[in-house]
């Protein structure tokens, strides 16, 4: 019933809505009334610390896992229709991926088209370009023959990130894109992202790194199993919150002795 | 073997086989199965499901006996015990502490044991080494439909979905981030090894029908880096490599089943030793220059 009044609204929230979501992992809680309003536009990161339910978030906003209470919506659609849309992209760590499978370059920017291809997956020309278009954007158009095997932790990132390009989609969200990349690569992602803002897209990195939040993120999440703060970076940026979400001090957080156990 | 040395003419031990209509059809059904395996042995190196293409080749064995015993097509009771024994396996391992390859362990053991033991039980036709160790060389008109038919089904399947099936294998997490369902792909691959797994037993039995689901794929991993190159490296290595172990089998009177194999293993060698950049005389030079 919800959606369908979501459809019908004629001023859909553009951007990520969380209401108050909570996920629980056979019984063991990993995320609690979670909300937060993302409006497009905006480069909002995430940031808690190991096990502090940032990836949690990011499954449920991917629809990996399901939030036993509180809804989530993108550009006003349920997750699973965003999917289906192309209205959300997801760039992973590169940890998980396979890289001696024998794909190229080419073809993983092409698996970001799949979706907006018919059921056969054959490429047409609109296809072909936007793969094209999305290499040149992260600098890999040399290396597209190649096979994703070869290339670089920096350079594999960028093609990741392209295969996002290429999808199109209108709201982006990264896990720790920064992590374990050269100079170039992180350059070149700040500029795009900075980019894609001014396009009106609506991008959520997960990060642990302070200083990349502080340079170009509006909108900062502070986790720790739930959602500590929300709001502009200049404001949340305080030492207080951060300790709070760092320090481990604060007495009514429900995070075990040891933070990291979660995440396995 | 040594006698197919010494009468060796390459003409006539390529010729003077196909006179023989059981030939004909045995290098037919080989390389049709062969290659079929071929194709999806690329998926199953590639997302690391040997042992599970292990499990459901055996776990089919009590299917055959069973469907022989009610007079139904054996590709169907084999096909229900093949997606059976995969439930079972996912049953398991959701609802214990038990590590997978364990589960499969247990599992396809135990169907095996089954089909062995109802194999002595119920009074049938049936041989138990054809069963075992396949036999191309005695397939007969009706076994032949069903292998054309699974074959049909397996291509179709595997060619219609090859992008997404490489897609879940490659990168599942991004699947299902596009709206793919991916629970259906991994329940239709395997279907697909269930149905394969059948077709593999009418040439080489049940034993070894794991090694036409692995081999050419293995072997052919390692000559490309391309996708699309290494389905027909695999399909052609396979298809091939059936048609020169039904020949020798004819020729020295061997067991087919495990001339096939003994070939798809040579060609492996061969590519392990030579592949031009994941050979390992190839590896061993670079790092020495």
């Amino acid at each position: 019933m919800k959606p369908l009044i979501n459809q019908v609204q004629p001023s859909t929230f553009l951007g990520i809505e969380a209401n108050e979501v909570c996920v629980d992992y056979n019984g063991t809680v990993a995320l609690y009334d979670a909300s937060l309003q993302l409006k497009s536009g905006s480069i909002c990161g995430l940031v808690g610390m190991n096990g502090a339910g940032k990836s949690t978030f990011f499954k449920a906003l991917m629809g990996f896992v399901r939030p036993s209470r509180g809804t989530i919506r993108i550009n006003g659609c349920t997750v699973h229709k965003a999917q289906k849309d192309q209205i959300v992209a997801y760039v992973p760590q590169n940890e998980g991926i396979d890289c001696s499978f024998p794909v190229s370059v080419w073809d993983v920017v092409m698996m970001g088209r799949y979706g907006s291809m018919n059921v056969f997956r054959i490429p047409r020309e609109s296809d072909r370009k936007a793969v094209w278009h999305a290499l040149e954007r992260v600098e890999l158009l040399e290396l597209r023959k190649r096979p994703i095997g070869v290339l670089s932790g920096g350079q594999r990132k960028r093609a990741f990130l392209a295969r996002a390009i290429a999808q199109r989609a209108s709201v982006l969200l990264l896990d720790e894109p920064f992590s374990g990349v050269d100079v170039r690569t992180e350059k070149l992602m700040s500029e795009l992202f900075l980019q894609f803002r001014k396009d009106g897209r609506t991008i959520l990195i997960s990060t642990h790194d302070l200083s990349h939040v502080r340079d170009f993120c509006d909108l900062v999440v502070l986790i720790n199993k739930t959602v500590l703060a929300y709001g502009e970076t200049s404001e949340i940026f305080t030492d207080e919150n951060l300790s709070m979400t760092f320090g481990g001090m604060h007495p009514n957080v429900l995070s075990g002795p040891t933070p990291s156990s979660e995440e396995f | 073997m040594i006698d197919v040395l010494c009468t060796f003419n390459p003409l006539n031990w390529f010729v003077e086989p196909l006179s023989h209509e059981f030939m004909r059809r045995a290098l037919m059904v080989s390389a049709l199965v062969g290659g079929v395996c071929g194709l999806l042995s690329c998926y199953m190196t590639l997302k690391g499901w040997a042992l599970m293409g292990d499990a459901v080749s055996h776990a089919v064995m009590p299917g055959v006996v069973v469907a022989y015993a009610l007079g139904l097509p054996f590709s169907i009771g084999a096909f229900v015990f093949g997606v059976g024994s995969v439930a079972l396996i996912g049953f398991v391992k959701q609802k214990s502490r038990i590590k997978e390859d364990t589960v499969i362990g247990l599992v396809f053991t135990g169907f095996f044991a089954l089909g062995l033991v109802l194999v002595s039980k119920i009074k049938s036709n049936i041989d138990l080494m054809h069963i075992l160790f396949g036999s191309p060389l005695g397939i007969s008109y009706s076994d032949l439909n069903q292998t054309f038919i699974i074959s049909a089904i397996v291509v179709t399947i595997l060619t219609l979905f090859r992008r997404d099936l490489m897609l879940y294998c490659f990168d599942p997490t991004h699947a299902r981030s596009i709206g793919i369902n991916t629970g259906l792909l991994h329940y239709l691959l395997l279907s697909v090894l269930s149905l394969a797994a059948v077709a593999g037993l009418q040439t080489v039995g049940i034993i070894l029908v794991v090694a036409m689901l692995i081999t050419p794929g293995a072997t052919a991993y390692l000559l490309t880096d391309r996708f699309d190159r290494m389905t027909y490296l695999a399909v052609f290595s396979s298809a091939l490599s059936s048609i020169i172990g039904v020949y020798i089998s004819f020729w020295s009177d061997i067991e087919t089943g495990g001339s096939i194999v003994l070939v798809q293993t040579l060609i492996f060698l061969l590519a392990f030793l030579f592949a031009p950049r994941y050979g390992i005389l190839k590896s061993q030079t670079s790092t020495h220059l």
